[in-house]
């Protein structure tokens, strides 16, 4: 039952980790950026939900509508004030404004809440436990929604990114962006709206957190963003279902590791396998390789 | 000699220039006591972080990979450092400071180059956000390593284990697991730092403009191009990671007999990235504007002080549009328009004085 706890336990952080790195993957695959900020919008997201419940007393639907919403326009601006100027400048420019970007949030966060971490409400999410096998499992309500909210938006990326326009015009910028634009494709409004999808989701990953690890501060984004990242890169930085399993066996791998190996050495397993991993097969679990022309 | 040649000596003269007149300036101002109190305190972090910034320029700049764990390396040196220094202390009653410090730091810079050969293998086989993802990977496991590790000075023995409990009753503990190197006696001077800068001055600027530095800069320019000359890419790759490695290490081992305590957070993925902004805001490849942005952005948050809770927030808006000013080319050609004029001017006058030199 233990390893079963373990498993829920670590699909649910894996499909945290796995709604993180889609808004990484999507924004690499289009822009060809690292958006460092990723997990600082995350962070924000939170907070906004945080406030909406607590402060203006919002029911839980209308509280992640608004920080949904808040998130996008923050990603569209942050993309439209710091990137866009800097569309053709070096990838390591553009590297260093997301970094700068993702002191800001954190600092402006900083400013705004305190440095005092809040403990963000469990009232968010209001589903009870549910108990399997005469109570020997429980199943907490965020651990069952992190999960289906995962499953939903997988599949509901998947069918917009096949099936819409806007979707087909994504897949388009990110494979040949010179091709795209002669084509007609507004190249910058695609990825102003890949930024405004990656962000909603930023958002609804980081009420998920909170959900389940409920410490919210400044700094709450930077681990889970950079362990995202990780997980977008371990499974094929680009690709959205890469980025699912690539989240999925993170989790699954950080929680088995800190269980059966060690508390302390759970980052450090993690790390280790996503080197491995990376040795046997350079571009990742569904990447594709890169093929070199001389 | 040719030009090319003739730029470059005046480029390193300027380079050592700068660094000896202001280690010059800094000491006499310690000696007349007008210095500030702060700022004697950052002497030896900005030593520290020039040479990290020199270093890591070689990873990034000269041999143009992105490495994201470069504080992993001084984080070894820092705990090999103070090890070492505890060691000689504790179990061979060694008093000579300046010797203990020179001891510690060629030890720190040893561990962290073999840190760096055993990353660097299987690193350098990859490319680009590849790269720079496991480098990271690499830094973190460094720090989580160093979060479990205990080394402790027993009856004038070392004792290292993994586990606390390993370690006997009433020893002295140099590396207490999450607790860091604690009890570290301070014995980082301003000079040794200044030795240490011009140190990696000299190791990287001959580097830079060695026929090894020529085969790291064809590798960066053209992977495919160099090799199909024969020129060994893993290897020099491997020379570029190593050097600048070992270098982080040294600069760690200063750094950490800097301060009473030493802990494994304080070299976080966060510290590489510090240290990336110094070496992209000086310019890649650029060795002296690493020394440049690495002492003023050492300094610019104390002088922000008087911003209290907003200096972050200042640093980071700085940050950003320094990027936007010089990277977005709208900006920059107009800026080059600006400055044309006088560009012309002294661009004039430097060619007469060539002409009456020759």
């Amino acid at each position: 039952m233990i390893f079963l706890d373990n498993l829920v336990n670590g699909i649910s952080l894996g499909s945290i980790y796995a709604i993180i790195a889609l808004g990484y993957t999507m924004v690499y695959g289009i822009a060809k950026m690292l958006n460092f900020a990723h997990g600082d919008v995350i962070m924000m997201g939170a907070y906004i939900a945080f406030c909406a419940l607590q402060y203006w007393n919002m029911p839980p639907l209308v509280s992640l509508v608004v920080a949904m919403a808040a998130c996008t326009v923050m990603g569209v601006v942050i993309e439209g004030l710091a990137y866009r100027p800097l569309r053709q400048a070096a990838s390591l420019a553009v590297l260093i404004t997301a970094i700068g970007m993702s002191y800001l949030l954190q600092n402006l966060a900083l400013m705004i809440w305190g440095a005092n971490p809040k403990s963000f409400p469990g009232s968010m999410i209001n589903i009870p436990t549910i108990s399997l096998f005469g109570g020997e499992l429980k199943i907490t309500g965020a651990t069952l929604v992190t999960i289906v909210a995962n499953i939903v938006i997988m599949i509901a990326l998947t069918a917009f990114t096949s099936k819409t326009k806007t979707g087909k015009a994504m897949r388009c910028v990110s494979e040949d962006r010179g091709a795209a634009s002669l084509m007609g494709i507004n190249v910058n409004q695609t990825i102003s709206i890949t930024f405004a999808i990656g962000s909603a989701l930023a958002a609804v990953a980081g009420i998920l957190l909170c959900s389940s690890y409920p410490t919210l501060q400044p700094t709450t984004g930077s681990m889970p963003g950079i362990k995202a990242f990780t997980a977008a890169v371990f499974g094929g930085i680009g690709s959205i279902p890469g980025a699912m399993l690539g989240g999925l066996l993170l989790g699954v791998i950080e929680i088995f590791g800190k269980a059966y190996i060690s508390t302390e050495l759970g980052d450090a397993i993690v790390f280790a396998v996503l080197i491995i991993v990376l040795l046997v097969k350079p571009s990742g679990l569904l990447g594709k390789p890169v093929r070199e022309k001389v | 000699m040719t030009r090319a040649k003739r730029n470059r000596l005046i480029y390193n003269c300027v380079t050592f220039a700068v660094v000896i007149i202001a280690f010059i300036v800094l000491q006499s101002m310690i000696e007349n006591k007008t210095i500030t109190r702060a700022l004697k305190g950052q002497l030896i972090p900005i030593c520290c972080w020039i040479v990290m910034a020199v270093s890591l320029n070689l990873v990034i700049g000269i041999s143009g990979e992105l490495s994201l764990g470069h504080a992993g390396f001084m984080s070894v040196g820092a705990f090999t450092g103070a090890v070492i220094s505890g060691w000689l202390l504790n179990a061979h009653g060694m008093e000579n400071e300046t010797l203990r410090l020179v001891l510690a730091i060629v030890g720190g810079g040893i561990a962290a180059g073999i840190a760096g050969v055993v990353i660097g293998i299987p690193v350098l086989r990859l490319r680009g956000d590849y790269l720079a993802i496991v480098t990271l990977a690499f830094g973190e496991i460094i720090r989580n390593l160093v979060n479990v590790t205990y080394i402790a000075v027993a009856d004038g023995h070392l004792v290292f284990s993994f586990l606390k409990k390993n370690v006997p009753e009433g020893a002295r503990m140099l590396v207490d697991g999450a607790s860091g190197a604690v009890k570290i006696s301070k014995i980082s001077t301003f000079t040794m730092g200044f030795i240490l800068v011009l140190f990696t001055l000299i190791v990287v600027l001959n580097l830079i403009n060695s026929r090894s530095g020529r085969a790291i800069k064809a590798i960066r320019d053209n992977r495919i191009a160099a090799e199909s000359m024969g020129v060994p890419v893993t290897k020099y790759k491997m020379m570029a990671f190593v050097t600048a490695a070992v270098l982080a290490g040294m600069a760690g081992a200063l750094y950490g007999l800097n301060s009473s305590t030493v802990v494994p957070s304080q070299f976080t993925f966060n510290q590489s990235i510090n240290v990336l902004v110094f070496v992209v805001l000086g310019g890649l490849g650029n060795v002296l504007g690493s020394v440049i942005s690495a002492t003023l952005l050492t300094v610019l948050p104390e002088v922000l002080r008087a911003f209290a809770d907003y200096r972050m927030l200042v640093y980071a808006v700085v940050l950003i549009l320094v990027m936007i000013f010089t990277n977005n080319p709208t900006i920059r050609s107009f800026a080059d328009r600006l400055i044309a004029p006088v560009k012309k001017l002294f661009g004039g006058k430097h060619s007469d004085k060539g002409g009456a030199q020759a």
